[in-house]
Order: C-alpha cells, then sequence, then structure tokens
C-alpha cells in the first residue's frame, strides 16, 4: 500500500505564467494608462452627482428610452454616485491583477500551542493573583459576588415582560355587540337595507361613540362586508340564511388565513378573493373556502334591522375573526 | 267678423296670422311648459328608442335576446339602466371581441350618437341608474382628494391596486388599470357594477365621495416618478424581479471578471 502512494509525485505548485506586463513595459503602461481611466471616470461620476445635485432642478423631467419619464435630478444622483463608486473598484482591481506582484508565495505556519515553560508561567501568575485577592479566604465577598451575578441575570427577564401584555381575550372579541348599527367605513353613516341595490357591496365597521378616534387595532378586527344578493341565490344552512337580511349577507374582511383584508369580491361569481394568498371563499354558501390555504370560512355576522330599516347587528360574532393563534378553540 | 273676413286675402294676412299663432303658440308654451316639453320630448325619446331598437337587433339580440332577456352567454338587460349601456358600449368592452373571460377595453363599436340610441332603448325597458349628467360631474371642483384617497384604499385598491393599476382576479380575470379612464366612465362603473365588479350605491358612498374617488383617481394619474422607473406601479414583484435578473445578473459578471486572471 505504502508503495503505491509513493508512486504519486507530489506535482507541485504549476509553473508560474508571467503576465504581459510582467515582461513587456508597454503592455504595463497600457495597464496602468487602463487603471487611471477607470479613476478618472469615477471622478467625472462624482462630478456628475455634484452637479446633478446642485444645477438640476427637482422637478425636471426627461424622456430616456425604455425607461419613459425620468426625474433628470434623481437620475444623474443615482447614476453619478453608481458611476463614482463602480469605477473605483473597478480600477483598483484591474491594478491588483495586471500590475501589482502576482507570484505565489508560501507563508510556513507555526505551532499555536505555547511553549510548556510560559504556560507554567502563566498557571503560576493566576494562582499567585487570586491568592493575593483573597477569593479562597474572603467567602462573604465569593457568595455576595454570587447572588449579585445571579441576580443580575433575571434583569433580562424583566425586560422580557415588556413585550406586552398578554392578549388574553381580545383576540376572541370585537367591538360588535348586540344591537350595534352598522356604518359604512369611511363615512361613519348608518346603512339602511334599501341602501344596497343587488349585486352592491359595502366596507362597513361598528358604529361607536367617537369615530374620529378609531383604533387601528380594533378596524383590524372589526372590519365587515356587506354583500347583497338576490335572496334565492343563497345555498345557506337555515341558521345561517337566517343570520341574513333581505338577501344582504354580512362577514368579517380578516382572512382566516393570515388576517389580510378579504374584499376582491367578482359579484358575476359570488366568490370572495384574498389578495395576499388567493384563498377563495364562495358567498352563496356561508363564505365556504373553494381554493386556497384558509382552513376556515370567513365569520358570518348575524344582522337584521331596527324600526327605521337600519342594519344593526343581532349578536357578536359567534367565533373569533382573523387567523388561527395558539389558544384559539378551533372545535 | 264680416269686415275681418274682407282682409283675408290681403297681401299683409299671411304674415299677421304667422305672428298672432307664434305669439299663441308662445303663450301657451310658457303657461304649460313643463307638459309641453315632455310632450314634445316623448316623441324625439320613441324616435331614440325605435332606433336604438334597430341597433340593439342587428348588433346585440343576437347573445342578449331579442327583447334583452338575456341567454345561455350573456345576461338579461332589463333594469341595468342606461349608464350600464353607456359604460360598456361607450369604452367599447360591449360589443365583445371573443367569448373570452372578461370583456375588455377597446376602441368602441358604436359612436356618441348610437351608444345614447341603445341606451335610451335599454333604460325604456326598465328602470336603472342613469347617464350622470355632464354638470355632476365637476369632481375638480366637487372632490376633496384626501377624502378620495381614503375611500379609494378602502374600497377600490383591493382590486384595482393601491395606485389605480389594476390586477388579478380569479380564473383569468382582472380589474382594469383606471388609469385614463373618462371621469363619466368611472362613475358609471360604480353605479352599474360591471362584470365581475360590485355595485356602490350612493347611499354607502354618496355621490359627492365618488366624485372624491374620481379626482383622487386623477391625481394618482399625473403622479410624476420621482423615484425613477415605476416598473408599472405594481409594487414588489416587478421590482424583485428586476433585482434579482438584473442586479443579480450584473453581480455575477462582475464575479467572474474579479476571478478571471489578467493576461
Amino acid at each position: 500500500m505504502s508503495n503505491e502512494i509513493e508512486a504519486i509525485k507530489d506535482p507541485g505548485l504549476p509553473a508560474h505564467v508571467h503576465r504581459k506586463a510582467d515582461h513587456d513595459p508597454e503592455a504595463a503602461k497600457r495597464a496602468e494608462r487602463q487603471v487611471a481611466t477607470m479613476f478618472g471616470i469615477s471622478a467625472l461620476g462624482t462630478i456628475l452627482l455634484i452637479v446633478s445635485y446642485v444645477f438640476i432642478p427637482q422637478d425636471l423631467f426627461v424622456f430616456i428610452p425604455v425607461m419613459g419619464d425620468q426625474n433628470a435630478h434623481q437620475l444623474g444622483l443615482g447614476l453619478g454616485m453608481a458611476i463614482s463608486l463602480f469605477f473605483i473598484g473597478m480600477g483598483a482591481i484591474h491594478w491588483a491583477k495586471t500590475l501589482m506582484p502576482d507570484t505565489e508565495v508560501v507563508a510556513q505556519r507555526h505551532e499555536f500551542r505555547s511553549p510548556d515553560s510560559d504556560r507554567k508561567e502563566f498557571v503560576e501568575a493566576v494562582k499567585a493573583g487570586a491568592g493575593a485577592a483573597g477569593l479562597g479566604r474572603r467567602s462573604l465577598i465569593k457568595k455576595s459576588l454570587g447572588a449579585a451575578l445571579g441576580l443580575s441575570a433575571l434583569s433580562p427577564l424583566l425586560l422580557l415582560r415588556d413585550l406586552g401584555p398578554l392578549p388574553k381575550k381580545e383576540f376572541e372579541t370585537t367591538t360588535w355587540k348586540a344591537g350595534t348599527y352598522l356604518v359604512t367605513d369611511p363615512g361613519n353613516r348608518r346603512i339602511k337595507a334599501s341602501d344596497l341595490e343587488v349585486g352592491a357591496v359595502a366596507q362597513v365597521l361598528p358604529e361607536i361613540e367617537d369615530p374620529e378616534h378609531r383604533k387601528l387595532s380594533d378596524i383590524g378586527k372589526d372590519a365587515v362586508l356587506l354583500i347583497r344578493l338576490r335572496p334565492e341565490e343563497f345555498n345557506l344552512e337555515a341558521d345561517r340564511l337566517a343570520m341574513t337580511h333581505e338577501g344582504i349577507i354580512a362577514f368579517s374582511k380578516i382572512c382566516s388565513h393570515m388576517g389580510c383584508a378579504v374584499a376582491l369580491y367578482e359579484q358575476q361569481t359570488k366568490h370572495l378573493l384574498c389578495p395576499c394568498h388567493q384563498s377563495t371563499f364562495d358567498v352563496t354558501r356561508a363564505a365556504k373556502v373553494i381554493f386556497g390555504p384558509a382552513a376556515r370560512p370567513l365569520p358570518q355576522l348575524d344582522i337584521t334591522v331596527d324600526g327605521e330599516g337600519y342594519l344593526v347587528a343581532r349578536q357578536p360574532f359567534s367565533e373569533p375573526v382573523g387567523p388561527s393563534f395558539w389558544e384559539r378553540n378551533s372545535q | 267678423m264680416k269686415r275681418l273676413s274682407r282682409y283675408r286675402r290681403h297681401k299683409a294676412a299671411a304674415p299677421l296670422l304667422l305672428i298672432f299663432a307664434l305669439l299663441g303658440i308662445g303663450t301657451t308654451f310658457s303657461i304649460a311648459s313643463a307638459t309641453t316639453t315632455a310632450e314634445t320630448t316623448t316623441a324625439d325619446r320613441s324616435a331614440l328608442i325605435e332606433e336604438g331598437r334597430q341597433i340593439f337587433l342587428k348588433g346585440c339580440s343576437s347573445c342578449h335576446g331579442l327583447n334583452a332577456e338575456g341567454g345561455q352567454i350573456a345576461p338579461s338587460l332589463i333594469g341595468v339602466g342606461a349608464a350600464s349601456v353607456d359604460f360598456q358600449v361607450g369604452t367599447g368592452r360591449m360589443p365583445m371581441a371573443d367569448m373570452s373571460t372578461q370583456a375588455m377595453r377597446k376602441a368602441p363599436v358604436y359612436d356618441a350618437a348610437e351608444t345614447a340610441a341603445i341606451a335610451a332603448y335599454v333604460a325604456s325597458l326598465a328602470a336603472g341608474p342613469d347617464i350622470p349628467a355632464e354638470e355632476s360631474l365637476n369632481y375638480e371642483r366637487d372632490g376633496s382628494t384626501a377624502e378620495g384617497g381614503e375611500l379609494f384604499r378602502n374600497n377600490c385598491a383591493m382590486c384595482h391596486n393601491f395606485a389605480g393599476q389594476g390586477g388579478a382576479l380569479t380564473q383569468g380575470k382582472y380589474a382594469p388599470t383606471l388609469m385614463g379612464v373618462d371621469p363619466k366612465y368611472i362613475y358609471e362603473a360604480m353605479i352599474t357594477g360591471p362584470q365581475s365588479m360590485p355595485v356602490f350605491s350612493d347611499k354607502t358612498i354618496t355621490p359627492a365621495e365618488k366624485l372624491s374617488l374620481i379626482k383622487w383617481i386623477k391625481s394618482a394619474e399625473k403622479e410624476p416618478n420621482l423615484g425613477g422607473a415605476s416598473l408599472g406601479r405594481v409594487g414588489p414583484v416587478t421590482e424583485g424581479l428586476l433585482g434579482w435578473t438584473l442586479g443579480l445578473g450584473i453581480l455575477i459578471g462582475v464575479a467572474v471578471w474579479l476571478a478571471m486572471k489578467a493576461r
């Protein structure tokens, strides 16, 4: 075996091929000029940047083929900076590749381990220092230091608490209650059932005392889409049909997959499409998922009308709106 | 009476009579102007409706039925209103060029007068949304861009893209771009809900709010591209594509050049 290994000779490094610039002064001169040209282009780029910044008005638009109308000021700044930086780099690399020494150099590594004498000396110095500091004798210091260090490890835990109060029931509840009026979003006007034609949609929110200061976190849960169909177009269970009013059906607008606003309603197919992951819900079948990653239908809001014909919620959502979360009871 | 009839062949009789007659008509008109207007335009209108019916029978009835009652491949037009016809025919969507998933905007087949005639005919079948009057579309005066933006983001942006550039729906359908659309057609689309688009009722989005929406769309149209090429203003898709292909391509090229040995 050992004979076979010895049979293959170490081929060593390949013979060094010299570059043209190494032996031809003309070529070296040419390479030098090339490097200088690149640095020169870079300088021109910087000048272009400065000129664009100072002299080109910010609202000047010029037509550039393929790209269309472009803002000359921004274009000058961008091009100038790109040329300025790119050609510094190119010049430096061209310089290194053509003119700087390129012969392979072998640097021998030496052992990482310190000599035994140095190691012994280090251990002795540490022991002497510890003895002088009294770590062995002064147990009070040792114990109190241990306690202080241990306690200080608790402070990051306290900071973790600041990640926020626990959501408690917030994910499971919305502003909708029995008797909450449906109002337009934006506008905050109550909606009569007769206001909606067949085929109409309306983006609605629950009526609150102070609509000017509606919280975004509430809108994120309360948003509802109102759709009017012909009542005979529904294909609903009796309990779901009872939650509609004369063909008007209300769904939570928050996708049960990732919480995007589902409001792409196709009037002809009666499909609701979520723009984020293409979950598609069939409005006529209580927002049943017919395509895409959503796991559940959109929660349906039980609606009716008051004495004057204004749309009003009969009861809150019967299930949490929006995407799944850890503690959600999905039964 | 005899004295009067003596002058009946007088050469001034005819012009005088004409003047009396005109005065008489003028007086009657001013007294009962409302009713007479209705009477005179009813005749015009029935002529227009008849003209529209003729165009409809030639160009539309093969799909929509001889009485616009709809068929296997096309919906009934009874009750869609004049606004719907004006939108569909005026933007060239109808008649459709082929039976594709969606009628596309193209050069209109019928001119303005023919479109008005078809609209009058369809509107005569049953009540429906009417074409908005020119003076009610002064969005520059009556609209608010800020309010329009809020309404747009809430009601339109999910399908038509946050910059009104249009976007994809399911199975090859799409929401078209809103750039360069006549304000009248934007308004008509909202009140009639053409094709996949739902209706936006006047009570949930008031006519004034609709004008604000149009004003916002028109201001988005004029929005300059301060950041350079807009790449269709459709967001991260084209930007990412350009970054990954062009940007990475350049980087790979530079890397190859870096590693190349100089001669």
